[in-house]
């Protein structure tokens, strides 16, 4: 069997004495939609800032292509492919919209995003080229953020709260762009405490609580019993 | 009735003498916007400059303003190497490791150069166009070695505005500028972008030092005071304003100008009660941009 895209084995991660992951075991395959749902304080963040480098765990402890990535400097994890949709979006305001969009093809990697195919992707963003990237609505903001995380055109793309404070129907355009950016190949992890959306988007479901996995299964097969049970814990 | 008649001259003198200030300026409004760094060795590194020049003239014979050719490549080598070796380990949330060890940096240059050079006052000699001067109507005259150095501050100021602006290298300053950890999420390698970041502000700084050197003399103490003016300049136009440094540093040329027209111990006074003045009334600066 080929390696998986992505393996954690046995991944902790501490915040000064605060241990906020206690061995995380999980893995996504080439061209999969990965769902992490778990409530607010499970370590979902947590887990997307291990694999993107902006903490610094055990180098065995992340596998991206079966080259161990932990510890390795976020700039260096980027030119590997991993892109990231941090949570809030974090768009840089100096930069006008486009601005932001060329600046997520720094790496210079190679692959099916461009400017053009990311504005074809969210035509909002050409015609707003170049206004300041803060000054559009919040869904078009996340647009940006995704786009700006394609055009370094990542194997994997890790999206951090993606439906955080935007509308029902907003968070519905957003997700329906998923399945278009998997047909590219790309691998997509999407971590969420909202749940309705992610699941129906996602091939597999990893439920993190308490800095554990409490579930992991197809999204297709796991009972929304169990997953409240392993969202909430066993009270 | 002196004065008066003094004040049209006094004015473009100041204004002529504020694009030097706005030049010694720009570098370290460059390196505070990138990485939050005060540099307070940012006046000795431009009376280390001027050294440098006055060596490769003593060496070569070169003119002053060629030896910008050789002096300028060499101030941004020492950047990126002082910037990678030293400076990257200091920066960081807390602005105060950056502060001290510039202090010490600052020191250093200063005793470096009394050792070498020893505490005589130099110049660069830029031969006859320094007393070529152009008359104006209305009774004025403007030397041609002041209006060159000054288009070439602005020129300097122009470029290193294009850069941030309309470059790729520009995008990564005003994003690390913006936010330093998702701008490494970007791929941004911050210890070599502050390495480019800080030899462009010391090719800068280059350029200042001849200059200056051409216009008046210098020693290895005069560092500091430079500073200052620098910090003027910058904080009268806004922090993170290019252009508004270029305005500040006018501004603090004109001010000092005038003061001398009134009475030559005026000059340096004049300047500070300008930029008290802005303080007072306008403390992020004329031309700040809007808070984020």
């Amino acid at each position: 069997m080929p390696d998986p895209l992505l393996r954690t084995e046995a991944l902790v991660a501490h915040y000064g004495d605060f241990q906020a992951l206690f061995g995380i075991d999980m893995h996504a395959d080439e061209g999969e939609t990965i769902a992490v749902i778990g409530a607010n304080g499970a370590g979902k963040t947590t887990f997307l800032r291990s694999l993107t480098g902006l903490l610094r765990g055990a180098p065995t402890s992340i596998r991206f292509a079966g080259q161990p990535i932990g510890g390795m400097a976020p700039d260096r994890i980027v030119r590997l492919g991993i892109a990231m949709v941090p949570e809030g979006r974090r768009l840089f305001p100096s930069l006008s919209v486009r601005e932001n969009l060329l600046l997520g093809g720094y790496p210079r990697r190679k692959g099916p995003w461009d400017l053009r195919r990311v504005e074809a992707l969210f035509p909002i963003l050409a015609e707003r080229a170049r206004q300041p990237a803060t000054s559009l609505s919040g869904g078009q903001q996340q647009m940006v953020a995704i786009g700006r995380a394609l055009m370094s055109n990542p194997r994997l793309l890790l999206c951090d709260e993606i439906s955080l404070g935007l509308a029902p129907i907003i968070i519905r355009d957003i997700y329906a762009t998923l399945p278009r950016i998997g047909a590219e190949g790309t691998t997509v992890l999407v971590v969420e405490q909202d749940t309705n959306q992610v699941l129906a988007a996602a091939d597999r479901v990893y439920c993190l609580l308490e800095g554990r996995v409490s579930l992991e299964g197809p999204a297709a097969s796991l009972s929304r019993a169990e997953i409240a049970r392993a969202y909430l814990g066993a009270h | 009735m002196s004065l008066l008649a003094d004040l049209p001259n006094a004015i473009l003198q100041g204004v002529l003498l504020g694009g030097l200030y706005a030049l010694v300026a720009a570098g370290l409004s460059l390196i505070f916007g990138v990485m939050r760094l005060v540099n307070i060795a940012h006046g000795d590194l431009i009376v280390l400059a001027s050294y440098i020049a006055y060596a490769v003239i003593s060496a070569t014979g070169l003119h002053p303003l060629l030896s910008l050719v050789i002096v300028i490549p060499m101030m941004a080598t020492i950047g990126y190497g002082l910037q990678r070796l030293i400076l990257n380990r200091t920066v960081g949330p807390d602005i105060l490791p950056p502060l001290l060890v510039t202090f010490g940096l600052s020191v250093m240059i200063q005793n470096g150069l009394l050792e070498v050079f020893s505490a005589d006052s130099r110049k660069l000699q830029a031969g006859p166009i320094e007393t070529i001067a152009v008359s104006l109507p209305g009774g004025l005259a403007v030397g041609v070695l002041p209006v060159l150095m000054f288009a070439l501050a602005v020129a300097v100021i122009g470029g290193l505005q294009l850069v941030f602006y309309r470059t790729e290298l520009g995008r990564a300053f005003r994003a690390t500028s913006d936010d330093p950890e998702v701008a490494q999420l970007m791929g941004i390698n911050h210890a070599h972008l502050f390495g480019l970041a800080m030899a462009l502000a010391l090719a800068v700084c280059g350029v200042a030092g001849v200059l200056m050197g051409i216009r008046g003399i210098f020693d290895p103490s005069i560092g500091p005071p430079r500073l200052l003016f620098a910090f003027e300049a910058v904080i009268i136009g806004g922090l993170g304003s290019l252009w508004g440094t270029l305005a500040g540093g006018i501004l603090l040329g004109v001010a000092q100008g005038i003061g001398a027209a009134i009475d030559p111990g005026w000059q340096i006074l004049m300047g500070h009660l300008v930029f008290l003045l802005v303080l007072v009334l306008r403390p992020r600066g004329l031309f700040a941009r809007a808070p984020a």
